[in-house]
C-alpha cells in the first residue's frame, strides 16, 4: 500500500475530520440541554463543566510535564554506560 | 475430603512451566494453549471455602482458598496466560514461555492463597518467574534491567516477609484477612504489598524493567505483579485512607511521566502506574462500590492494557523501534494493529461501549457518593489525563503523526488473533458488562449506561483530546529520557558506593604510611635487642650466671635475716 492513497494522508479528509470532531465538542456541551445530569456537588452543576473541567485539567497537566521535563530531562543515552 | 478431588489451577500452570521446555513444534503449541485453559477449567470447578487446609509449625495453612474475589483475580490471571501464550506462540526464546506460565501459576497462588506463608510463598516465586521473563530478552540492557528488578523486589520481600514473621509471632494465626494498620508488622506488609503494586517511592522499578523485556515478554509483565497487588491489597487493607493518596499520587505520576517519555513501551509503562493508581484509590475509599470498582478495573485493565502492549509489541518485533521520534505513519501498512491498539487506547481512556467504561467510573462514583469532593476532582482529572497519556499519545505518536515512512508488515497470524481476541473482549465487556459484574465481591448497584454518565464523561475526554492536539507543539517528541526515582539506586548510590570507598581507600593509605613509620621504628627497636649481639640475644658466660644466682641467694639469705 503507498503512503499517498490512503484516505487520511488527504488534507482535505484530515480537515474534514477536525471539523466533524468539532461538531462532536459542541454536540456534547448542547447535549447538556436534553439529558437531565445528576450533580453531586454544587460545582458540578455548572454549565459545560466537565468539558471546560477536561480541558483545563488536561493543558495544565502538558504545562506540569514541560516544567518537569525542563529539570529532569536527559538524553536517552544517560544510562547506556552502566547498561553496556 | 475434598482435596482428594481438586487440584490447584495455578500448580497446574507452573507444572505446565516446567513441561513447555521439553516439548517440540505442534506438540508445543498444543500444550502452550491447552495448560491456561486446563487451569480455569480447574479454577471453575473448584467449590468456595478452603480446599486444602494443612497443619504446619502449629499454623492453619489453606493453599487453595476459594471466594468471589479470588475467583475473579484468578479467571482474569489464566484468561491472561491464555491471551500473552497465543501472542507469544512465535517467540523463539525457549525460557520466556515457561517463565510467563510459572509467574502466571505464581499470580494465581497469590490470589487463591487462604494465608500469609501461601502468599508470601508463590509471592517471591512471582518474583523469580517475572524476572526470568525479562532475562529472557536476551539482550545487555535487558539482563541488566533483569537485575535491578529483581533487587526491588527481593527487597519488598524481605520486608513483606518481616512483616509477616511479626503478625505471626503476635496473633500466632496465618489467616489472609483484613489487617489494620495498628503495629509495626501491619504496616510493613502493607509496605511490601505497595513495592509490588508500584507505589512510591520506588515506582520506578516498573518503567525501568518492563519494557526491557522481549516484544511478548512486556504482554506478561503488565498483567500479573501489579495486579496480584492490587488482589492483596483489596482483600489485607480495604478502606485505609493513606491508600486514597498514594493511589491518586501514582495516577498523576504515570500521566505526568507518560507525557514526557518517548519510548512507545515506557510511556504504557508509566501507564500501567497510573491506572493502578485508580485501584488503590478505590481500596482506599473502601466502600463496597469502590471495592467492586477496584477489583472490576483491574479486570479490564489487565485486558486493555495487555491488548495496548500487545499492538506495541507487533511495532517492535516487525521495526525493531520503541521511541516515537522514530515512529509513525504505521497505519499505512499496519491496519489491523492499528485498530487493536486504537481499541486499547479508547478502553483505557474508558470511552463508552468500551470495558474501561464500566470499570473505572464506580470508583469516581463511590468517591462522589462518599461526598470526597477533592478525591472525586482529582480523579476526574486525573481521568482526562489517562486519554492524553494512553489515549490518543500512544497511538498518535506510533500509529499516526508524520510519516516516518516505515512500512513494515502486519505481525503473524498468531499475534493478530491474540489481538483480535483482547479487542473483542474490550468491546465485549464494555457493551455487556453484566457477566463481569456478576463475578464482582460485592452486589452491583450500578448502572453504566445513563445519559448523563455518557455525555458527562464524553465531554471530559473529547475536550481533553482537544487540550492533545491545540497543545501538541509541547508534546514534540525528544529522543530523551526523564530522570525517575531510579536515579538514585543507578547513579547515586553506586557514586556514593565509589566515594566511601575511594575514603576508605585514603584512610588506608594515610594510615599505612603512618603506622609503617611507627611499625619500622619498632622494629628497628626490637632488632636492636635482639640481633646476634643485641642485649637480649647475645651469649652470656657461665661464670656471670653463677655470680648472678650467688647474688640472688644472698639476697634472699639477708631477707631471711631481715625477717
Amino acid at each position: 500500500m503507498s503512503s499517498r492513497n490512503h484516505w487520511l494522508d488527504e488534507p482535505r479528509n484530515v480537515k474534514r475530520l477536525w471539523r466533524a470532531f468539532l461538531a462532536l465538542l459542541v454536540l456534547t456541551v448542547l447535549a447538556e440541554r436534553v439529558v437531565t445530569l445528576h450533580p453531586h456537588f454544587e460545582i458540578e452543576s455548572l454549565p459545560a463543566f466537565h468539558a471546560a473541567y477536561g480541558f483545563i485539567a488536561c493543558a495544565a497537566m502538558i504545562v506540569v510535564a514541560k516544567i518537569l521535563g525542563l529539570l529532569l530531562k536527559r538524553p536517552d543515552t544517560f544510562y547506556r554506560a552502566d547498561d553496556e | 475430603m475434598s482435596s482428594e478431588i481438586v487440584f490447584h489451577p495455578g500448580l497446574a500452570l507452573i507444572f505446565g512451566g516446567f513441561v513447555l521446555p521439553f516439548l517440540r513444534g505442534t506438540g508445543r503449541n498444543a500444550a502452550a494453549m491447552l495448560i491456561p485453559l486446563v487451569a480455569m477449567a480447574l479454577l471453575w470447578q473448584l467449590p468456595e471455602g478452603a480446599g486444602w487446609q494443612v497443619q504446619w509449625l502449629g499454623y492453619d495453612i489453606k493453599p487453595l482458598a476459594i471466594d468471589r474475589l479470588s475467583r475473579l483475580f484468578a479467571t482474569i490471571f489464566t484468561l491472561m496466560a491464555f491471551g500473552g501464550a497465543l501472542y507469544a506462540l512465535g517467540q523463539a526464546s525457549r525460557i520466556e514461555l515457561p517463565a510467563a506460565f510459572i509467574y502466571a501459576g505464581s499470580a494465581v497462588g497469590v490470589a487463591l492463597a487462604g494465608d500469609l506463608i501461601t502468599v508470601f510463598v508463590f509471592w517471591e516465586l512471582m518474583a523469580a518467574g517475572s524476572t526470568l521473563v525479562i532475562w529472557s530478552a536476551g539482550t545487555r540492557t535487558s539482563y541488566a534491567a533483569s537485575l535491578r528488578y529483581v533487587m526491588i523486589h527481593l527487597l519488598g520481600g524481605v520486608i513483606l516477609f518481616a512483616g509477616i514473621a511479626g503478625h505471626l509471632a503476635q496473633t500466632g494465626d496465618a489467616a489472609f484477612g483484613r489487617m489494620a494498620t495498628d503495629s509495626v508488622s501491619h504496616w510493613l506488609i502493607l509496605a511490601g504489598f505497595l513495592i509490588n503494586a508500584g507505589a512510591p517511592p520506588l515506582s520506578a522499578w516498573l518503567p525501568d524493567a518492563y519494557p526491557e523485556a522481549s516484544w511478548s515478554g512486556t504482554v506478561f509483565l503488565s498483567a500479573f505483579t501489579t495486579k496480584a497487588a492490587v488482589y492483596v491489597l483489596l482483600r489485607g487493607f480495604p478502606g485505609t485512607e493513606l491508600l486514597i493518596w498514594v493511589g491518586l499520587f501514582m495516577s498523576f505520576y504515570g500521566i505526568v511521566y507518560a507525557l514526557l517519555e518517548n519510548d512507545m513501551r515506557r510511556i504504557l509503562a508509566y501507564s500501567i502506574v497510573n491506572q493502578v493508581g485508580f485501584m488503590i484509590a478505590g481500596i482506599g475509599i473502601g466502600t463496597e462500590m469502590a471495592l467492586n470498582g477496584a477489583a472490576a478495573h483491574a479486570f479490564t485493565h489487565i485486558i486493555y492494557k495487555a491488548l495496548l502492549l500487545m499492538s506495541a509489541g507487533a511495532v517492535l518485533r516487525a521495526t525493531g523501534r520503541r521511541k516515537c521520534s522514530e515512529l509513525g505513519g504505521l497505519f499505512h501498512s499496519m491496519p489491523l494493529t492499528t485498530i487493536c491498539g486504537c481499541i486499547g487506547a479508547l478502553a483505557i481512556s474508558s470511552f463508552p461501549l468500551t470495558s474501561g467504561f464500566v470499570s473505572k467510573p464506580m470508583i469516581t462514583l463511590a468517591a462522589m457518593d462518599g461526598h470526597l469532593l477533592t478525591v472525586s476532582l482529582l480523579l476526574g482529572a486525573a481521568s482526562a489525563g489517562v486519554f492524553l497519556h494512553a489515549g490518543i499519545k500512544f497511538p498518535w505518536f506510533v500509529f499516526f503523526q508524520k510519516d516516518s515512512g516505515l512500512r513494515p508488515a502486519e505481525p503473524p497470524s498468531s499475534m493478530r488473533w491474540a489481538m483480535v481476541l483482547f479487542a473483542l473482549l474490550c468491546i465485549a465487556l464494555g457493551v455487556w458488562p453484566e457477566p463481569l459484574y456478576r463475578m464482582l465481591p460485592y452486589p452491583v448497584q450500578y448502572e453504566a449506561y445513563t445519559a448523563a454518565h455518557v455525555v458527562t464523561q464524553l465531554q471530559l475526554l473529547l475536550f481533553s483530546g482537544l487540550a492533545f492536539f491545540l497543545m501538541l507543539g509541547f508534546l514534540k517528541r525528544t529522543p530523551t529520557i526523564t530522570l525517575d526515582f531510579d536515579w538514585t539506586w543507578r547513579v547515586l548510590l553506586p557514586a556514593l558506593a565509589r566515594r566511601v570507598g575511594a575514603l576508605i581507600s585514603a584512610v588506608q593509605t594515610f594510615l599505612g604510611r603512618v603506622l609503617s613509620g611507627a611499625a619500622q621504628r619498632f622494629s628497628i627497636g626490637v632488632a636492636r635487642q635482639r640481633v646476634p649481639q643485641g642485649l637480649l640475644v647475645r651469649t652470656w658466660p657461665t661464670g656471670s650466671m653463677a655470680l648472678w644466682l650467688m647474688v640472688v641467694l644472698l639476697g634472699y639469705l639477708v631477707l631471711y635475716y631481715v625477717r
